[in-house]
């Protein structure tokens, strides 16, 4: 592995719906240590970077680097939060079980998890502050709950990199601050991490590293010399100008 | 007729044996069907069998229940790769894929089956049995051969429980972590184009498709647990099988196929309405209980004691 290279590179990706391109010709390059955002509108192709990244959905062309290697040989150190609403929650399993999935990568086929596993998924619910919720059914808990207990099924990937969709809907103020003093330690201790981001007022509080994408990619970079208000406006069309705070 | 009698006499005994294979396997193979929103699936695979078992009859000329039932997995399998394909090349969304090639195999199969009726051949009798099935003929080897191939889809499904469990849960999932989940959901398919050709002489195409949502359904009732989901689905299972046949083969000789779906019928009924996390009557008492209780009412009692 070539310890060097960017955790995640992205060169000329187009991604194409039935004709229509909903990703074209995205550069995009992150650096180690970083906590990253992906922000733009609605139909920006936000989620779409993420799965085509993570090759949930065919590429018309471009290619994609994790660490130097292309995704297949990378798996081990990519951890992945889709988003909360893309699951059916009254499946019959308890939080525990969830976590316990994000060991499944490592563990390959067959094989099933051992208690060290079991103790690590306990492990990981306990950096959510879920513990006390590890036998308790997923339908049973809140939306917060819910998407702590995805958060926690990520660590229990012990990835390098981390790549979220849209970690912070639907949760409340205290699931939110917890996920963000996460995403915070996860930049300390050396991993990266890319969120979609929808909240323009929160995105430069809780992020250090930003791209903004509209189709095309606008701009992207460190956050203070990437949020500024024309690159914003460009993002958004021009439509957003009082919404944008906090912009230098 | 009593549970003696059901395992003395050797018709009895094949065909209690073999109804009850059927529920266990159907059961629990039934559960990742409906955990995975594909209730119809069996229905469409199961109809999709017919024109197998008459064109393994054109084409060999023989009524031995392996040959013929090979052709309906074969079918029902070749059903399986049409609405996979359907679904992943045209815009046509799952259930609509499972209506045409329910409705086109079955057809065909229909119009084999009077083909094969009209060709004044005598030795064609009877290959309409496997619409509604005939427990009735049921021979040891039958069971076993039934047994055989329950065993090998179940100990498929023990062997990657982790994997299917994880498909049915989060397939974006399981994709990231390199589990192919397109290649997944066709094994998974395929063990139920096995549980499928298991019940066709028992209870046939038409209401094959009950033994696998039926058991399911009403096991998620009573667990939140998928491993103990598995267990009670394949119980209900094999308990509808072997009631369905004690009530067939009493005094006075209804078919078994349809009181087996009978029996499980009764057992969902009993599961949707009294089981005690999900039941509807529990519900039901639930909500009057919380409206007697509402604040609103609360309010009238001060007035009352002034």
């Amino acid at each position: 592995m070539n310890t060097d290279a960017k955790p995640l590179a992205i060169h000329d990706l187009t991604v194409a719906y039935q004709d229509k391109p909903v990703l074209w010709d995205i550069d995009l390059s992150v650096p180690t240590g970083v906590l990253a955002a992906i922000v733009g509108p609605n139909g920006a192709g936000k989620s779409t970077l993420i799965k085509a990244t993570l090759g949930l959905m065919p590429v018309a062309a471009g290619t994609v680097q994790m660490f130097g290697q292309p995704y297949a040989k990378a798996r081990q150190m990519v951890g992945y939060v889709p988003q909360r609403s893309s699951v059916d929650w009254d499946f019959p399993t308890n939080a525990l079980d969830v976590v316990l999935m994000g060991t499944y990568g490592q563990l390959g086929w067959i094989k099933r998890p051992s208690k060290a596993d079991r103790e690590w998924a306990l492990h990981c619910l306990e950096q959510v502050a879920m513990a006390d919720f590890a036998q308790r059914q997923i339908s049973q808990l809140s939306g917060g709950q819910q998407q702590r207990v995805f958060l926690a099924r990520a660590l229990a990937q012990r990835a390098q990199l981390y790549l979220m969709d849209e970690p912070f809907v639907g949760v409340d103020a205290v699931t939110e601050r917890a996920i963000i003093s996460l995403l915070q330690q996860l930049r300390s201790d050396g991993k990266t991490v890319i969120c979609v981001h929808h909240d323009l007022d929160s995105a430069p509080e809780y992020f250090d590293w930003v791209a903004l994408l509209n189709v095309r990619m606008i701009a992207a970079g460190p956050m203070k010399t990437i949020w500024t208000p024309e690159n914003i406006s460009q993002t958004y069309g021009g439509r957003t100008q009082n919404l944008i705070r906090g912009a230098a | 007729m009593s549970l003696f009698d059901l395992f003395s006499d050797y018709t009895l005994r094949n065909v209690a044996l073999g109804a009850m294979v059927l529920g266990i396997v159907s059961g629990i193979l039934g559960c990742f069907a409906v955990l995975r929103r594909q209730g119809l699936l069996g229905d469409a695979l199961s109809h999709a069998a017919l024109p197998g078992i008459a064109i393994a009859y054109l084409l060999t000329g023989s009524k031995a229940p392996i040959v013929l039932l090979l052709g309906a997995g074969i079918a029902g399998w070749v059903g399986t790769l049409v609405i996979n394909r359907i679904v992943r090349d045209t815009r046509i969304s799952e259930d609509s894929a499972l209506g045409i090639v329910l409705s086109v195999f079955f057809g065909v199969g229909i119009l084999l089956l009077t083909y094969i009726a009209k060709r004044n051949d005598a030795n064609q009798a009877g290959l309409d049995r496997f619409l509604f099935g005939q427990a009735a003929t049921l021979v040891a080897t039958d069971v076993l051969t039934m047994s055989i191939l329950g065993g090998l889809a179940l100990g498929c499904l023990v062997l990657l429980y982790k994997e299917f469990k994880l498909l049915a849960f989060d397939p974006a999932f399981a994709a990231s972590l390199g589990f192919a989940p397109n290649r997944l959901g066709i094994l998974l398919t395929s063990l139920i184009v096995v549980a499928i050709v298991i019940g066709l002489q028992t209870v046939g195409v038409v209401l094959m498709a009950a033994m696998l949502v039926g058991p399911a359904v009403a096991a998620r009732q009573w667990t939140h647990r998928l491993s103990v989901m598995l267990l009670l689905s394949g119980v209900f299972g094999a308990a509808a099988g072997i009631a369905g046949t004690m009530l067939s083969l009493g005094q006075q000789h209804v078919p078994t196929g349809p009181m087996i779906i009978l029996s499980l019928t009764a057992i969902v009924a009993i599961s949707l309405l009294f089981a005690p996390a999900r039941g509807l009557v529990w519900a039901k008492l639930r909500q009057n209980h919380a409206i007697n209780n509402e604040p609103r009412n609360r309010e009238i009692q001060p007035a009352k004691g002034e």
